[in-house]
């Protein structure tokens, strides 16, 4: 097999960014977890994590550019690469969200009287899920398990329309509640994101299968072959 | 794309030597005025196809063409075609730069003289040696020799010499290959500059040139049973992105065999 | 980690660096011996032919008195065969080598064509003499004449010329054909403005070399019938003569020692000739060959 070396970095590469996927699905489940429960010190934790997620996204995206100026890859290699830098980035992103809900959990504080809305952990475990599912179907190359993340992307967004509007009917009965409740509109809007950016991986998974950039058609190129 | 928009076709192209087949049936169809590069690894027939388009292999008595090659819309192996003519439209640059031992003016004004150009000999020598980025370099030696010149200038000396006899095509065949990567790079541009106003094929061992340079690439292949077959043919960005054939992936990848 | 022990080698320095010296010391040796053979002719000649060389000496004819004998008619008779032969070689030497090697190439026939002539060029020169005598004095009714003795000379080097004329064409890099052909260029014309001009310091180098061997031929012109006493000038191509080396034979088997005198001043003459063309060859090619190198 010639390029073996290439490949192995490849390989690496891509185990390493399986390994930030994890890390950041820790740091979804813990914020969650630390808001539903008001614990102070798993949201600390979580907030201090963070910074070692933003380490290893700019020691990934490293090992790409690195890749990319001394292994010139073209076509599968090249598009798993570009994958790869993109992934990482989405990937620390979420992580930016999870520490987002860490932080809202420590201004909330933990003798706040309200409680925390339940579609808002519902909408973590669907996060979770997602990312857990974009993550194996780039594992696997599965086009079919990339889409069906996408699809579910309209679940979560739904439910955030039916959270938002239970907060808003929440606020307007009870004016003391305003302030804890404008900070679950943010963390379901974090929630949300974090969505968002796991059908953002399952784009770029498409992508390395089928070198489309997500459900983007380009338009027909004439075509020269016979 | 229209026929029309192909100045360069084959059809059911093979070519033997002597019993030995180098290019199995191929069908490529080369578009006017865009650089086409052929790639695919070592003896796969790549340069035995180039030579098609300008009948060099007629030098060599054991070759022995089948199908056809259409020069807008020309056969170039019809019965009644000079090949000396074909070659006068058809120009072609080689791997190493193969000036003649003769001066830089000479060696532009070869390919007029025996074509029996009448007309002003100076004006088509610095014509063709700004068209082929030289001018500059040379224009207070030309009467000095061809050989004393770097390797890159001679590579575009006899691109020059090439662009004298005023072809329509260029064939390219490896033209960096003993060229150190600046001189490449010089030639890449000038091949893009010069597509504006010629078709260029170009076959090169050199991937990445052939990404940089080329509109459309063809990869051939050979295998234990067949040599010389066109495998895929395409746009360049969309071959070298996303090929459609898995061995033409493993081959720009580097994972051939 | 070594796979073989270091042990394994035996190297034995000293007596590789004794072989190389022996090697060294036999080419040195070689050449000692040939330069001296050269030498000592040399001095032999110059020694006993020196004296003999003054003006009367290259403007006499041959005489019966040793002290009267002179060398020009040789000179002169050796001058135009070789001139003949020369140019008759050249042409029909080039125009051979450049069918077999650019129109023929590759051919059964230029095959065999090509080890015939490397044959003939040991075929003993006493056979292209009474060839000679055959086809240019009987046949084509040319007379022992300087027309006669250069085409039979030209036949002796012709092989020479063609093997020659063969290899500076082989040499030419096919680059620069396959160059002029791309531009439009038919097979006349590679040859002509390319082929040709490239190949010629070859070529000359090979006919003056042919040519240097047949201004020391003697055997095929006696053969032939060339006279060994003129006394007089070859006036046309037709007329009888007679070349240097047959002079200086017929001077040798005289018993007088004034005739041996001669005979080595005869030979310096010689001598110089042959070297005069040979600087002149090795100018002319260096002329050539410069010319455009980089």
């Amino acid at each position: 097999m010639v390029r073996a070396d290439f490949d192995r970095s490849l390989e690496e590469l891509e185990a390493e960014l399986v390994g930030l996927g994890e890390m950041v699905e820790k740091a979804i489940i813990k914020s969650m977890d630390a808001l539903e429960r008001r614990d102070l010190a798993v949201a600390y934790e979580v907030v201090a994590e963070d910074d070692l997620i933003d380490a290893k996204r700019f020691e990934l995206e490293e090992k790409c550019i690195d890749l990319i100026a001394t292994q010139q890859p073209l076509a599968i290699d090249l598009r798993t690469l570009l994958a790869v830098l993109h992934i990482a980035v989405e990937l620390e992103r979420m992580g930016d969200y999870a520490e987002g809900i860490g932080k809202i959990c420590m201004i909330i504080g933990d003798d706040e009287p309200v409680e925390t809305p339940k579609q808002l952990g519902q909408m973590a475990q669907m996060g979770v899920s997602m990312l857990r599912r974009s993550m194996k179907s780039l594992k696997d190359r599965d086009t079919a398990l990339a889409n069906e993340v996408w699809d579910s992307d309209d679940e979560v967004d739904a439910l955030y329309a039916n959270v938002c509007h239970q907060i808003f009917v929440e606020m307007g009965q009870d004016p003391k509640t305003i302030e804890a409740a404008t900070h679950f509109l943010w963390a379901a809007h974090d929630l949300e994101r974090i969505a968002d950016r796991a059908t953002n991986i399952a784009e770029r998974v498409i992508f390395v299968v089928t070198g489309r950039i997500g459900r983007y058609k380009p338009p027909d190129v004439p075509k020269v072959v016979e | 794309m229209l026929d029309q928009d192909f100045i360069l076709q084959t059809r059911g192209l093979s070519v033997y030597y002597d019993s030995k087949i180098a290019v199995t049936d191929v069908n490529l169809n080369v578009a006017r005025n865009r650089i086409t590069s052929i790639i695919g690894p070592s003896g796969c027939g790549k340069s035995t196809l180039l030579r098609c388009f300008n009948r060099m292999n007629d030098l060599i008595p054991s070759a022995r063409v089948e199908g056809q090659v259409l020069f807008d819309g020309l056969d170039l192996y019809g019965p009644d075609v000079d090949p000396t003519e074909i070659r006068y439209e058809i120009g072609m640059v080689f791997q190493r730069p193969n000036p003649f031992p003769k001066s830089i003016y000479d060696n532009v004004a070869f390919g007029p003289r025996i074509n029996g150009f009448k007309g002003d000999m100076d004006e088509v020598v610095e014509r063709s040696l700004v068209r082929a980025a030289l001018w500059d370099e040379v224009k207070d030696r030309l009467k000095a020799s061809a050989l004393s010149l770097s390797g890159g200038q001679q590579q575009r000396l006899c691109i020059a010499r090439a662009l004298a006899v005023e072809p329509r095509v260029i064939l390219m065949d490896e033209p960096c290959s003993a060229l150190d990567p600046f001189a490449t790079l010089a030639i890449e541009e000038l091949m893009r500059e010069l597509s504006e106003d010629y078709s260029i094929i170009i076959v090169t061992h050199n991937m990445q040139q052939a990404a940089r340079v080329s509109h459309y690439t063809a990869f051939l292949m050979l295998e234990e049973t067949r040599v010389g077959f066109l495998v895929e043919f395409g746009e360049s960005r969309k071959i070298f992105t996303n090929p459609e054939d898995e061995r033409t992936e493993a081959y720009i990848t580097g994972r051939f065999g | 980690m070594a796979v073989i022990p270091r042990t394994e080698f035996q190297r034995r320095r000293n007596r590789r660096k004794w072989l190389g010296r022996a090697f060294h010391g036999m080419c040195l040796l070689s050449v000692a011996i040939a330069l001296g053979m050269l030498a000592v002719l040399l001095i032999y000649l110059l020694i006993q032919g020196a004296t003999g060389i003054n003006w009367s000496f290259l403007t006499s004819f041959a005489s019966r008195h040793p002290d009267q004998a002179g060398i020009k008619a040789a000179i002169l008779g050796s001058i135009y065969v070789v001139l003949v032969a020369g140019v008759v070689s050249f042409t029909l030497g080039v125009a051979t080598a450049l069918y077999l090697e650019e129109y023929a190439a590759r051919s059964r026939f230029a095959k065999i064509a090509k080890i015939n002539i490397a044959n003939l060029a040991g075929v003993p020169s006493i056979v292209y003499g009474i060839l000679g005598l055959q086809i240019f004095v009987h046949n084509l009714h040319l007379g022992k004449s300087v027309l006669a003795g250069g085409f039979t000379l030209a036949l002796l080097v012709l092989p020479i010329v063609i093997v020659a004329a063969g290899e500076a064409v082989r040499a030419v890099p096919p680059s620069f054909r396959e160059g002029s052909y791309a531009l439009g260029a038919t097979r006349w014309q590679v040859i002509w403005h390319i082929v040709f001009p490239l190949a010629f310091p070859g070529i000359l180098t090979g006919v003056i070399l042919a040519v240097s061997r047949a201004i020391g031929e003697t055997a095929p012109l006696i053969a032939m019938g060339a006279l060994t006493f003129v006394p007089f000038s070859p006036d046309s191509p037709l007329s009888r003569f007679t070349v240097l080396p047959i002079q200086i034979f017929n001077w040798t088997s005289r018993p007088q020692e004034g005739f041996q005198e001669a005979a080595a001043a005869g030979i310096i003459v010689l001598l110089v000739i042959l070297l005069i063309m040979n600087a002149g060859a090795v100018i002319l090619r260096n002329h050539f060959q410069n010319k455009w190198e980089g």
